[in-house]
């Protein structure tokens, strides 16, 4: 199954590297919003933060989130398109290969190429000011999180990829999830936020990841949020394998 | 074992619908057998059925000596299947979706087997192109082609040549004609009442989730009142006009 599983993720990987629309969305929108951040926003936002904060650094984790978060839009839209009529599953399905292995090839071909976003965002960041006094267990963790988040959110995208019945219905799911920075300290702090809203935003997940990096990577205490953060990735982890193996199940 | 098909009393409903309602036939070793039928007949629950893809509710069946629920991983070692719609990897080439296949069956020589294929079926010109822009009968071709590696011992095909141009059905009509000599055993599904005449060695009506007759064209034939001798004048069909207009003849 390992060997299925690696043929069928190299031929995953084509088609990223094939579809100019993939690799714009998922790696230069996030770069362009990054460059808004810092260099139009960036200034005004500095003046309720303080002259000392880094800024590039301050909104890195929430421009690393919402690149995640476009990125598992598109492997909901690769598992929707294999499962449609005319797509190969079908004729995977009649193969004798292990059937799980179609699954974890999509969801290996997610993990990696939203960590090879991850990875270009973060050398973007460094030309742009980026500095970190983090050393290697930091960077490690950090980079853990990441991953959580990833196969968290990978796990989430696989249920509409294999339900939906239009491209469009697998793939909306994901634009609440790139609102959610903003709903959150990732590029502003919550001070300044009506009560309601507030609340909203430190309670949820993303504020805690966004803290927890941000913490890691500039040598801060991580405090509590980076547990908060761990329980929230795997849950969702937990909640949306169990559902998706269900409704794989349903469909071989 | 003489048959590399037996299905007896097949049954299989959808929700209310009851599509097939006790299914019997036989598929000799090297026939090529046609299931012939309208439009939500069953052929392709049939089909499905046979390799692997659907549970029956009752009755049986077997591939090459295996039952389909009982032994679906033996069923899936002999047989390929060509679907109804052509799956095949839009993103690749013809030669990488051959190559993708020969991996995933495990064969010995990929590229090789590739190469062949790609000769044997015309193709060798396109081969490195994206199949997303080959030609409707192209794309059949190459499913085709990609049905064959492992030379599995029964292959179906499902309605292999709905939504192709007069062109494209000849092609494939002189693919399968080729198959029929190395052996291999063919299943296909039509609506064509000529398809099933060029190329089956036998044909079944599917009618009502029932065969409601199965034998040579000749037996076929002998069920209806003998033709008359009568003289007409043979009017070209538009497609003889079209064919002859674009430079090809309908080989007989």
């Amino acid at each position: 199954m390992k060997n299925t599983t690696g043929v069928l993720f190299g031929r995953l990987m084509k088609h990223i590297l094939r579809s100019p629309d993939t690799i714009i969305t998922v790696a230069l929108v996030p770069i362009v919003m990054m460059l808004m951040f810092v260099y139009v926003f960036g200034g005004a936002v500095k003046m309720s933060l303080g002259d000392n904060v880094n800024y590039v650094n301050y909104q890195l984790p929430g421009i690393l989130i919402m690149a995640i978060a476009s990125g598992i839009a598109y492997t909901a839209m690769r598992l929707f398109m294999d499962m449609q009529k005319g797509g190969l599953f079908e004729r995977f399905s009649s193969m004798p290969i292990g059937r799980s292995s179609v699954l974890w090839s999509h969801v290996l071909t997610s993990l990696i190429s939203n960590m090879l976003t991850v990875v270009i965002i973060f050398l973007v960041a460094l030309i742009m000011g980026f500095r970190s006094s983090a050393g290697i267990l930091a960077w490690l963790a950090a980079a853990g999180i990441l991953v959580l988040l990833t196969l968290a959110l990978t796990w989430v995208a696989v249920i509409p990829g294999i339900m939906a019945k239009s491209m469009e219905g697998a793939t909306t799911f994901s634009y609440p999830l790139l609102f959610l920075p903003f709903l959150s300290s990732a590029f502003v702090p919550t001070e300044t936020m009506p009560k309601v809203v507030r609340v909203f935003a430190e309670n949820q997940p993303v504020t805690s990841i966004v803290e927890s990096i941000r913490a890691l990577l500039n040598s801060e205490p991580v405090g509590n949020n980076i547990w908060i953060a761990l329980a929230w990735c795997v849950g969702i982890i937990v909640v949306a394998y169990i559902l998706a193996m269900k409704v794989y199940r349903r469909r071989i | 074992m003489e048959n590399a098909i037996e299905v007896k009393g097949l049954q299989k409903s959808f929700k209310d619908t009851e599509v097939l309602k006790g299914v019997d036939f036989e598929v000799k070793r090297g026939e090529i057998f046609a299931l012939l039928g309208s439009n939500g007949a069953g052929k392709t629950t049939t089909v499905n059925i046979l390799s692997t893809l659907l549970k029956s509710d009752g009755g049986s069946a077997s591939v090459c000596g295996f039952d389909v629920l009982r032994q679906p991983e033996k069923v899936r070692e002999n047989i390929s299947l060509t679907g109804q719609f052509a799956a095949v990897d839009g993103f690749l080439t013809g030669r990488e979706n051959l190559i993708l296949i020969a991996k995933l069956r495990g064969i010995q020589n990929p590229s090789q087997t590739a190469d062949n294929l790609l000769e044997r079926f015309g193709l060798s010109e396109a081969a490195n192109k994206r199949v997303g822009n080959y030609s409707g009968g192209m794309v059949r071709r190459l499913d085709i082609a990609m049905s064959l590696i492992g030379t599995p011992d029964v292959i179906f095909l499902d309605e292999p040549t709905t939504g192709l141009d007069p062109e494209g059905r000849l092609e494939v009509w002189k693919t399968v004609k080729e198959l029929a000599g190395s052996g291999t055993t063919i299943l296909l599904t039509t609506q064509y009442l000529d398809e099933a005449e060029q190329l089956a060695n036998r044909i079944a009506i599917l009618h009502g989730g029932k065969i409601i007759a199965n034998g040579t064209l000749e037996e076929l034939k002998k069920l209806f009142p003998s033709a008359k001798v009568e003289y007409i004048e043979k009017q070209p069909t538009l497609e003889e006009i079209f064919l002859a207009i674009i430079g090809k003849k309908e080989e007989k």
